[in-house]
């Protein structure tokens, strides 16, 4: 009987399939944006998708390799400061300028990894906001770019980017939706590959992956220097659109730590759907409630204490909990394939009608 | 029934969405020394932890000296007179000696037992009472281990696989001294693997085996071959 | 002179470091948790001491006597009611709780008192001075408050290990279920060790709020401070922060001799390189 059975393992579900088809119309639709939204929208879409990154990638730290940072503006502000300096000092077209500061994010990255993973838990996290106040303090004893009051972008490098202004809006609005599909991808890649199982594995069980002979430190380093890559070129990128930096805003914990934390926490952390709903569910908040200036910061924080506490895995992962959804197909599922062709158990239809034996 | 100290009735115990434990039922009489004996993972640990309160079950489950104790915190049960000498002696390492004995007493409960008492029954341990608890020999912890679980004055004892881990001359000179220890005051339940010993110096045993009570009988009344078959399940 | 002065500045203002880490200190042996929110609390406390001494009109020096029960009532409330549904294996949960946590202080001092910097006069005891050989002159206050960050630190060693209160809290920490076990109720005991350690934030606060001038948004400065200090003298040993609070004051002080703007940086680097070559500390009793 088993012989004639055959199992199949299965990735995709009937409710990915679907997930992916909307997902390429609607990146279709957005990737129109420029003929049918305004300037204003498209600076707030911009402003989604560089969010929706560094949620991601913030996710990608936190929920899979176990590392919390509460310093990521560290990198941020170095991506910033480095499209400056790029295109101030160097001459580079800002395009050139943020895979570079990519790329620049990596190789600090490095050497910061080297002395913060000596820390764990939570000592670890304030390692993270330590080296983000020495990029700020050190970012601010740089006259040439500002020092403590910071610069502008000059015109030259802005009008560089295209010859019209709908033109350079579009480019960076492009660029904007550019990144955010690429860090959407590459951490989709990333943890069906064999690093992403263990990866999870990590996140599951740290010693029981050990002893497996997972290299902890080396798939967490790994992380940590793709991400800090990542989010100095959505830094670039943040401050390219801004125009203008100083040390307090490239830096700011409330701007691309805490927001990005409410927004991961809220939508779900450990998913890749997660942080996509969090930053929506973020700018709708935001778009209601900005108004209350101090008290909006408290009631984000509030929910963001009263989901960790009642529904710690977020929204999507109280969604995934009833519904056992993956829209982006992550996991594997064992199916049981009978003649038919049909993924149905051949015994039982065959004894269809004969008493079932216990 | 009346005299009974302690009663479990129906016990279902879980881990989550695992079940320990199935209908589980028991009952130590006032003074009585009663084993529970079974293999790995049959049960022991869970039946200890449900009764001592680290892990909540329905309240008429367990019922001690009278009140339904299932649903209470380990602490509160504590107050009421259970102590626990636990598996693996865990002793405490940031208390010395002397400290993890002063401690076991914290409850407050009066009785005969005190610090003097104690250091009489072991006079090693007054030797070495200013000691950090774990530089001690495995035996030597043990002591502190039994001691510690007096100085609570309880009612009702619990010994969780007191031999294991230790050399065979130390497990004797232990179990030679229990029965003075528990005295005529207290009910104990004494869990063990070695299958004499508990036999020995019990007067009722009770055989676990995947969950459920497999077995009940006088120590002095059941055969090696219903031990055996009631152990392993056959 | 200058540099002599600066050092001992240092040294003097180590013991407010020393202030601001013990509390981090003692939670972290107790039940493993980090507050996030340390630096906000010795803010929070530092207001409390503004209101109290603006309303009752004392030296804000006395106002500790009020302010230092009533946020070890809100240290003990806070763990009961928020920090204790955090502990356990997972370490997102406190991080995140704390950090949520953070935001929500800073930001309701905010509406509360505005953005503007606050300072409390203690009067008189500002300025005094004690004139040393040599030149020298160390104000009364510095001297005041590296003496009370011995007292207190003296006083925290004695209760833990000298005490019952002590006892139950290195049981606790040692082993939970145990614990439990000789009648210790954990839940009571990690409050009541929250509400020690926020009766030693208040004291820092108040320190805090009368040497320097102080905002809504400085608590995560205080963190980092008492952190690093946490982290130069290595975890489980209070007197060790005692040794890296007064590290990190010199480290700042020589900084700011060089370079004003490099006062700060000074003492982070400081920490890096501890961090690099000793990343345990320099006497350190237990592990992260």
């Amino acid at each position: 009987m088993s012989a004639s059975q055959q199992y199949a393992v299965v990735r995709f579900s009937p409710a990915s399939r679907i997930a992916a088809v909307v997902a390429v119309l609607v990146l279709i639709a957005l990737a129109c944006a420029p003929w049918w939204a305004g300037r204003a929208d498209m600076r707030l879409l911009s402003e989604l998708f560089l969010y929706m990154a560094l949620a991601s990638l913030w996710n990608l730290l936190a929920g899979y390799a176990g590392l919390v940072s509460v310093g990521q503006q560290a990198f941020v502000g170095f991506g910033g400061y480095c499209l400056l300096a790029l295109t101030i000092f160097f001459g580079f077209s800002p395009l050139i300028a943020i895979p570079i500061a990519g790329i620049a994010g990596a190789l600090v990255s490095i050497p910061v990894a080297v002395l913060i993973f000596r820390l764990r838990g939570a000592y670890f996290a304030i390692g993270t906001w330590v080296i983000a106040e020495v990029f700020r303090l050190t970012a601010a004893q740089i006259s040439a770019l500002g020092g403590g009051s910071g610069t502008s972008l000059p015109v030259t490098v802005v009008k560089s980017i295209a010859a019209s202004r709908a033109m350079r809006e579009a480019t960076t609005y492009w660029m904007a939706l550019g990144i955010v599909v690429l860090v959407l991808a590459l951490v989709c890649v990333l943890l069906r590959s064999r690093r992403g199982v263990a990866l999870t594995a990590i996140r599951d069980n740290e010693l029981a992956s050990q002893s497996l002979g997972i290299d902890i430190w080396r798939a967490k380093f790994f992380v940590y220097v793709v991400t800090g890559a990542l989010t100095a070129a959505v830094g670039a990128l943040i401050f390219l659109q801004k125009l203008r930096i100083s040390p307090d805003a490239a830096f700011s914990v409330n701007d691309w730590t805490a927001f990005v934390i409410f927004i991961v926490v809220i939508g779900g952390i450990g998913t890749i759907e997660g942080p996509i709903i969090g930053t929506i569910i973020f700018f709708l908040l935001r778009e209601t409630l900005a108004d209350l200036g101090a008290l909006y910061l408290m009631i984000l924080g509030l929910v963001a204490i009263v989901i960790m506490l009642h529904a710690p895995k977020g929204i999507w992962g109280y969604v995934r909990e009833k519904t056992d959804l993956d829209l982006f197909a992550l996991s594997r599922r064992v199916v049981v394939r009978g003649a038919s062709q049909q993924p149905e158990n051949i015994e039982n239809k065959e004894n269809a009608h004969e008493p079932q034996a216990t | 029934m009346s005299d009974a100290i302690l009663e479990i009735e129906g016990l279902d115990s879980f881990y989550g969405d695992f079940q320990a434990l199935f209908g589980v039922s028991m009952q130590v009489k006032k003074g009585e020394i009663i084993a529970v004996i079974g293999a790995n993972g049959a049960g022991k640990s869970t039946l200890m932890r449900s009764v001592t309160g680290l892990l909540t079950n329905k309240p008429e489950m367990v019922c001690f000296a009278g009140t339904n104790i299932g649903g209470l915190r380990a602490d509160q049960i504590a107050e009421m007179g259970i102590a626990m000498v636990p598996e693996g002696r865990q002793l405490f390492p940031s208390l010395s000696v002397e400290e993890n004995l002063v401690i076991g007493g914290q409850a407050g409960r009066p009785g005969d037992w005190s610090l003097d008492g104690v250091y009489e029954l072991f006079p090693v341990l007054a030797e070495r009472r200013s000691q950090q608890s774990t530089s001690l020999s495995g035996g030597q912890q043990q002591m502190v281990a039994i001691g510690r679980a007096l100085m609570a004055n309880p009612d009702l004892l619990l010994f969780d696989e007191i031999s294991l881990g230790l050399a065979p001359i130390i497990i004797k000179s232990i179990y030679e001294a229990l029965p003075g220890v528990i005295g005529t005051g207290m009910s104990a339940i004494v869990v063990e693997q070695d299958i004499t010993r508990a036999i020995d110096i019990s007067d009722r045993v009770y055989c676990l085996q995947e969950g459920r009570v497999s077995l009940e009988g006088e120590s002095g009344a059941v055969s090696r071959d219903a031990i055996s078959k009631a152990y392993f399940g056959v | 002179m200058d540099w002599v002065n600066a050092i001992i500045q240092g040294i003097l203002l180590g013991g407010l470091y020393a202030l601001f880490a013990a509390g981090l200190s003692l939670i972290f042996g107790v039940m493993r948790l980090v507050n996030i929110a340390h630096g906000d609390l010795i803010v929070l406390a530092a207001f409390l001491g503004l209101t109290v001494t603006t309303t009752l009109g004392i030296n804000p020096l006395l106002s500790i006597v009020i302010v230092a029960p009533v946020m070890g009532l809100i240290g003990y409330a806070l763990q009961r009611l928020v920090l204790n549904r955090t502990l356990g294996d997972d370490i997102l949960p406190p991080l995140l709780v704390t950090f949520g946590l953070s935001v929500i202080i800073q930001n309701g001092l905010l509406e509360l008192y505005s953005a503007d910097p606050q300072k409390m006069s203690a009067g008189a005891i500002e300025t005094a001075s004690v004139g040393l050989p040599g030149g020298l002159n160390i104000g009364v206050l510095p001297m005041l408050m590296f003496a009370t960050a011995i007292v207190v630190i003296g006083g925290l060693q004695w209760i833990f290990y000298r005490s019952a209160w002590g006892r139950a809290f290195r049981a606790t920490s040692d082993n939970q279920d145990i614990a439990q076990l000789m009648g210790l109720n954990k839940s009571h005991v990690f409050g009541l060790a929250m509400a020690l350690a926020l009766v030693v934030v208040a004291i820092a606060g108040i320190f805090l709020g009368v040497r320097t001038s102080f905002d809504p948004s400085a608590g995560p400065g205080r963190l980092i401070f008492g952190f690093e200090a946490v982290i130069i003298g290595g975890l489980g040993n209070l007197w060790g922060t005692l040794v890296g609070g007064i590290i990190l004051g010199v480290c700042q002080n020589i900084g700011a001799q060089i370079n004003p703007g490099w006062q700060l940086l000074a003492g982070h680097i400081a920490f890096l390189v501890i961090l690099a070559i000793r990343p345990r500390g320099l006497f350190p009793r237990i592990d992260g």
